[in-house]
């Protein structure tokens, strides 16, 4: 046997300055030839730690095995056996603290590239036409309601439609995938995977329902009287927080989910052929420290602006970002201002931002999320001049739904309470999962989330 | 896909379209509003809902001519279809029976205002209404607005017809004249509610108006609707879009509500070259 390779096959990118300039997809994706060498470091050990890493269980080591052997729709099926989403967990899942943190191979040197693989895998169906359905489950007369389509939605749903229940989604926007199409970049996760599939999932029979406002257009008493059997709340974490300082009101002035949404699913960065506008900016402010704020930056600068800065309060080591994405945005020339906090807006007479007066701030004692605690220095305040300004300091889910359904318990932080392991709440017939619940997390967890209450479902659909 | 099963020109600039949405037409009351996208590449507009049949599960929208969105609308017929039509958003008027309430409506807000009259008139109300226009060939509904209310009064800014001036002259008289006046309702152009707010201060009539700014989902997500009310921000799409005028920062909302003024000239200069180039 040939000596392993500590070193993974690395992914080929756009160059930093070329992409900063457009819209394209970062990564390139591996080569038929690097999928194979790295496919070829998996050394199969019989532990399959891997698999534990997974929140969604994959058999990584079997689908791993088939691209070894060149048998690619074997490589398929093992893998949308367990998960519905390839093209798009292969791009955006934290594979670094997930599956490729538990490889064995880690503890002697680069773990294994599942993430990449599984995209490679994933991209080789999308550009051989031909998708694989699985085979369903015999029909059990059942019928379930999801609401939202995100990655816990498309998820629960595939499960529930592949087990043999009748599934519809409903979806208050006009196009199927929640934060996959408003929330992260084109450049990171490509509109069209996201699309071929929701399409995957549409093809077992899931009927999907757009410009349905779930508390508004239904609620979810009434989905129940219309004689759905079990409903899953997959609604995410889509209320912006702001910092709730002056001048946080002025023109120039975004929420990252305004600025992304305007961007991504609204497509503003092609404005004027699409009808939504976007303020560019010169010098733009993202404040915040998380995958948000990076993806808010790296579009400002897409979009033209001059130059974009990271505000954090906190220092580099504190980021929640992954590693991998602040890395993507400081290649591309984005500024990042550790350890500094706006205390206020300054606007001009137009009613426009003009500048952020900024804090320094210092590190004091961990605090109850166990990073240490920004404390502002008195007397430190200086001026940023900026004229587009996004607040990126996360999000907790939309009361529509909370507050017009009886009998869900909800948290003070707005999140509905539900069962870690199977997703139900104290609600007859409700089950939730993902950012709803959690609180904004990602893709994957959400997904898992998506999962395991799909199988709670079925298991109270079938003792029914 | 959304069905238009009736246009309506009501002047050549403000049309109305009933549209197939049974969903909508359910639940929707009168001071909600529907997001509109014409088309694959069209942005999300609010439109209030201007009226309702449960049974034929239709919604009514009036809209005037403005930017391209409204442009693209208005070149629809019966028959045609709108790509997305989500509702009905946002909190209904509150409707009581308050005792004598003045229905207040500008432009082509006249359509909603017709709707709220018409609630407050079968809640018991005795319902005083105001209509206004630039001039004559802008004015609709008078006879509809006439059927749910005590009394109308018909003003336009330059006297073509009926009473010249602006609603705030008739509001003011209105006040100041010996019937008590529980409370107020303005819904029209932002310059319009703004100057009926201040009329009904200084009597301490509370005054409820439907403030318009841009919004993008509607549903609470983006916060592109943010107002201050109070000295609070609030979300127009989820909170509104009815807010109590006295408390309004009409300055704040009017220039939230310019901030793409360059990017709709731009946007409209463009769909006007493509349409007659």
């Amino acid at each position: 046997m040939a000596k392993l390779d500590l070193n993974r096959v690395s992914m080929p990118k756009q160059e930093p300055l070329v992409r900063a300039k457009n819209f394209n997809e970062v990564a390139l994706g591996y080569s038929d030839e690097q999928a194979l060498a790295e496919a070829n470091r998996c050394i199969q050990c019989p532990k399959r730690s891997c698999v534990d890493g997974c929140p969604v269980g994959v058999d990584i080591p079997d689908f791993i095995l088939a691209v070894r052997e060149g048998n690619m729709p074997e490589a398929v099926r093992v893998l949308k056996a367990k998960n519905s989403l390839p093209g798009i967990c292969g791009r955006v899942c934290p594979q670094e603290s997930q599956c490729e943190a538990t490889c064995v191979i880690a503890k002697k040197g680069a773990p294994i590239a599942i993430g990449r693989l599984e995209r490679y895998v994933a991209d080789w169906e999308l550009s051989h036409g031909q998708m694989q359905k699985p085979e369903l489950a015999k029909p059990t007369g059942k019928r379930v309601a999801v609401v939202g389509s995100g990655p816990a939605g498309l998820t629960a749903a595939a499960d529930l439609a592949r087990l043999g229940h009748e599934v519809t989604i409903f979806e208050a926007l006009h196009t199927a995938g929640g934060v996959l199409m408003y929330g992260i970049p084109e450049f990171r996760l490509p509109k069209r995977v996201v699309q071929t599939e929701v399409d995957f999932v549409r093809s077992l029979g899931v009927d999907v329902q757009l410009d349905s406002v779930v508390g508004k257009t239904m609620t979810v008493d009434e989905i129940v009287e219309d004689g759905y059997d079990a409903v899953f709340l997959g609604t995410g974490a889509g209320l912006p927080m702001f910092l709730n300082v002056p001048g946080e009101n002025l023109n120039g002035i975004y929420s990252a989910n305004e600025f992304l949404t305007r961007t991504n699913l609204m497509k503003a960065y092609l404005f004027p052929e699409y009808d939504t506008p976007m303020k560019i900016g010169r010098r733009v402010a993202v404040v915040g420290g998380g995958n948000v704020a990076m993806d808010s930056a790296r579009c400002a600068l897409r979009l033209g602006a001059e130059e974009v800065y990271i505000i954090y309060r906190r220092s580099e080591a504190e980021l929640p970002a992954r590693r991998e994405e602040v890395e993507n945005a400081q290649e591309e020339g984005i500024i990042f201002k550790y350890l500094t906090n706006p205390k206020r807006f300054i606007g001009n007479d137009q009613g426009w931002v003009v500048g952020a007066e900024c804090y320094k701030m210092e590190l004091g004692e961990p605090d109850d999320s166990g990073r240490r605690r920004p404390i502002v220095i008195e007397g430190s305040e200086f001026d940023i001049d900026v004229d587009v300004v996004v607040s990126a300091l996360g999000t907790t889910p939309n009361p529509l739904i909370p507050t017009t359904t009886e009998g869900l318990e909800v948290t003070r932080r707005g999140t509905v309470v539900a069962d870690e392991g199977t997703g139900k709440t104290v609600k007859d017939a409700v089950w939730a999962g993902g950012d709803v619940v959690t609180g904004s997390a990602t893709v994957i967890s959400a997904m898992g989330a998506g999962k395991r209450a799909a199988a709670s479902i079925d298991e109270y659909l079938r003792s029914k | 896909m959304y069905r238009i099963m009736l246009r309506e020109d009501l002047v050549p600039s403000i049309h109305l379209f009933k549209v197939e949405a049974p969903a909508v037409a359910r639940k929707g009351q009168a001071g909600q509003f529907v997001v509109v996208r014409v088309d694959e590449k069209g942005e999300r507009i609010p439109l209030t809902i201007a009226d309702w049949d449960r049974e034929e599960g239709s919604i009514t929208i009036v809209f005037m001519e403005v930017g391209v969105t409204t442009r693209k609308l208005a070149q629809l017929k019966a028959g045609d279809y709108i790509a997305n039509f989500a509702g009905p958003l946002g909190m209904p008027t509150h409707i009581d029976n308050f005792g004598t309430v003045v229905c207040v409506g500008g432009g082509f807000a006249v359509a909603p205002i017709v709707a709220i009259a018409r609630s407050m008139n079968e809640a018991g109300n005795r319902v005083l209404s105001i209509m206004g226009a630039r001039n004559k060939d802008l004015l609709f509904w008078e006879d509809r607005l006439r059927a749910v209310s005590d009394e109308l009064i018909v003003t336009t800014d330059d006297g073509s017809y009926a009473r010249k001036g602006l609603v705030t002259e008739p509001l003011k008289e209105i006040l100041e004249g010996d019937e008590r006046i529980d409370r107020v309702i303005a819904v029209g152009p932002t310059v319009m509610m703004k100057f009926c707010a201040k009329t009904t201060e200084p009597f301490g009539v509370k005054t409820i108006v439907s403030l318009n700014p841009i919004m993008v989902d509607g549903t609470g997500m983006c916060g592109c609707c943010r107002v201050e009310v109070g000295g609070q921000t609030k979300f127009t799409c989820v909170e509104g879009p009815d807010f109590d005028g006295h408390q309004v920062d009409w300055d704040l909302l009017f220039n939230r509500q310019r901030i793409y003024l360059e990017e709709e000239k731009k946007s409209l200069e463009r769909w006007e070259q493509m349409s007659h180039g």
